[in-house]
């Protein structure tokens, strides 16, 4: 290659630029090769999914006859007609709004405190907050934890202090349903970025603290904020993305937790919405309309985060 | 992990002993809320029954028992499909799955991180761009794909997406662009070693860290899999689907339930463990860079 590409600088000046494009795609055909499997999975399983619910919310759609294409209705019968919506979307909205910074700030804030413990400590430390994120349904715990008898750990701990007089039915009321689901996302949220922050703390060159300290930096928080969160700015990025991501994925720890649909719709999420047109009533335009709104929600959320990020230290 | 060190700055910067007596009651709270439920788990599952029927009920066990495993193996004895099915289920859909995408997304990672083609750029912020939201958005086109190539109620259905999860390629490609040098790789296609040659014999093995943390993130989404709307048959369906349904039912199931949630977790656990040191290795060089 080495002798190709003196080769290469001779004629590039000679070719126009789609030839040139050409020319270097013939040169790196095996590239193709090796990224084709991956690429052809991911455009019909990811890409190919997102055009294709943009298509399908302009049409009626039931799997069996033909689209018939609606226009706008979807749309607007989703934020004129549709109360159950409206509902699906606050709920979505303050999830997303508390649980995504909470665990964001969290995780950052674990990291940190945790990366100045000597190594053993902090790997142990690390395995504590982690933990909960890859174990499957672990968080089941919390029904039991929160069970609506007298059996349940929480209820039987006030009842018998005399707090309350009969048991509470946490996950059947309305105003406790969606704090407590929240709590336990939260628990269960401190995963790939939170593992981030830590190696990118980790990765911050010693130097640059110690030039801050000659520079007259007095505490922890000042170099927190003047040279900490400056140098982790692309682990800051990614760690916001998965944030976001999930916190507007929430949906399965409602089911799992409070049943679906949950008491009075007080936890009911998009994903419910969506999974009760596109698979119970098999309403797909309209399932698709969900989706795609979804959809921007997330994108308009991480190029929102990203802007502010980007401002972070200048 | 040469790269990571304690920091030794402390007395370049004094740390007021406030601030640290602050930090560690905070991170003390912190680590109670994440750890004692998790710990709640394994104690309950080791209650004998009477225990769980005391007033006010005990978070702690006092004759620890291992009655509720080995109930949960007589309950599975009763299911209507053979337990040792489900278990078969989940382990062959977690390794094929995490294989293929360990060898997909690593040879892609390659290309994109080391082959400067025409379309590498917008190729890799696209697949980044997918990170950004959830698979619930695709759920339903995704149903009407399977429906077409007659994958509904197979292995394929949960396998072959699973083969082209984006995180494993994304973590992949940043950890190759800072650990693997463009001279290495001259210097070998030099030698007349075909490109494929050069990506499985020199950049794989230097990338172990990488491949690692690929490994348990593909295997604990696959492990973790509960029902999926693409499996109907009793016969097709997870562990720990089949486990939840078996441990429904309250307090008369808790123990055998929590049983059951200390072997599914165990896995991913140990997994992790083991692992741990690479993987915050390959999460150093995680971050966007624009």
């Amino acid at each position: 290659m080495a002798k190709n590409s003196a080769s290469q600088e001779a004629t590039r000046s000679e070719m126009t630029k789609a030839q040139w494009t050409w020319f270097q795609m013939k040169q790196h055909k095996v590239a193709y090769l090796m990224i084709a499997p991956f690429m052809i999975l991911f455009f019909l399983f990811t890409v190919i999914p997102v055009f294709a619910s943009f298509l399908l919310s302009f049409t009626s759609f039931n799997m069996l006859q033909m689209p018939k294409f609606l226009f706008f209705d979807n749309y607007i019968t989703l934020f004129l007609d549709d109360d159950l919506w409206i509902t699906a979307l606050k709920n979505t909205l303050i999830f997303a709004a508390v649980t995504g910074p909470a665990s964001y700030v969290l995780s950052f804030l674990v990291a940190w405190f945790i990366n100045e413990l000597s190594p053993k400590i902090r790997a142990i430390v690390t395995l504590i907050f982690y933990a909960p994120s890859i174990s499957g349904n672990v968080y089941l715990i919390w029904a039991t934890l929160f069970s609506s008898d007298s059996q349940g750990w929480v209820n039987g701990q006030l009842l018998s202090m005399g707090l309350i007089d009969a048991p509470i039915l946490w996950f059947q009321n309305e105003s406790y349903v969606m704090p407590l689901c929240i709590i336990v996302a939260l628990w269960t949220s401190l995963g790939t970025a939170f593992l981030s922050f830590i190696a990118g703390l980790q990765g911050i060159n010693v130097s640059l603290f110690e030039a801050a300290a000659v520079d007259g930096l007095k505490n922890r928080w000042q170099e927190l904020w003047y040279v900490t969160l400056p140098s982790m700015k692309p682990q800051l990025m990614f760690g916001a993305v998965l944030s976001i991501t999930g916190a507007f994925g929430f949906g399965g720890i409602v089911t799992a937790l409070a049943g679906n649909p949950s008491v009075n719709y007080a936890a009911y999420t998009i994903s419910h919405h969506l999974s009760e047109y596109g698979s119970t009533r098999w309403e797909v335009g309209y399932a698709s309309a969900i989706a795609f709104v979804l959809f921007l929600m997330q994108i308009g959320a991480n190029m929102a985060v990203r802007k502010l990020l980007g401002k972070l230290g200048d | 992990m040469k790269k990571l060190r304690t920091r030794k700055h402390r007395v370049v910067l004094n740390r007021s002993v406030g601030g640290d007596t602050g930090i560690t009651i905070v991170l003390a709270i912190l680590g109670a809320f994440m750890f004692l439920p998790m710990l709640y788990v394994v104690l309950n599952s080791l209650k004998p029954m009477d225990e769980f029927w005391i007033f006010p009920p005990r978070f702690y066990v006092v004759r620890p028992t291992l009655e509720n495993y080995r109930n949960l193996f007589s309950l599975m004895g009763d299911s209507t499909v053979p337990f040792s099915r489900h278990i078969f289920n989940t382990v062959f859909t977690s390794v094929v799955g995490t294989f293929g995408n360990l060898m997909l997304s690593s040879m892609a990672a390659y290309a994109l991180a080391k082959i400067p083609f025409p379309g590498h750029g917008w190729m890799f912020k696209l697949i980044r761009t997918a990170l950004m939201f959830t698979s619930t958005v695709t759920g339903i086109a995704n149903f009407i794909t399977m429906s077409l190539l007659g994958w509904v109620d197979t292995y394929l259905a949960i396998i072959v997406p699973a083969f082209a999860s984006t995180l494993g390629l994304y973590l992949m490609k940043q950890f190759m662009d800072s650990n693997v040098s463009a001279e290495v790789l001259e210097s070998s296609r030099l030698d007349g070693a075909s490109e494929f040659k050069t990506f499985w014999l020199i950049a794989m093995p230097m990338v172990k860290p990488a491949w690692l943390t690929l490994i348990i993130y593909c295997f604990k989404d696959l492990w973790n899999q509960g029902a999926s709307i693409y499996i109907y048959s009793e016969q097709l369906k997870s562990l720990n689907y089949a486990i939840s349904q078996i441990t429904a039912g309250g307090v008369a199931r808790a123990g055998a339930s929590a049983a059951a949630s200390v072997i599914m977790m165990a896995v991913p656990i140990i997994v992790f463990v083991i692992s741990q040191s690479n993987i915050i290795e390959t999460m150093g060089s995680s971050g966007m860079k624009d």
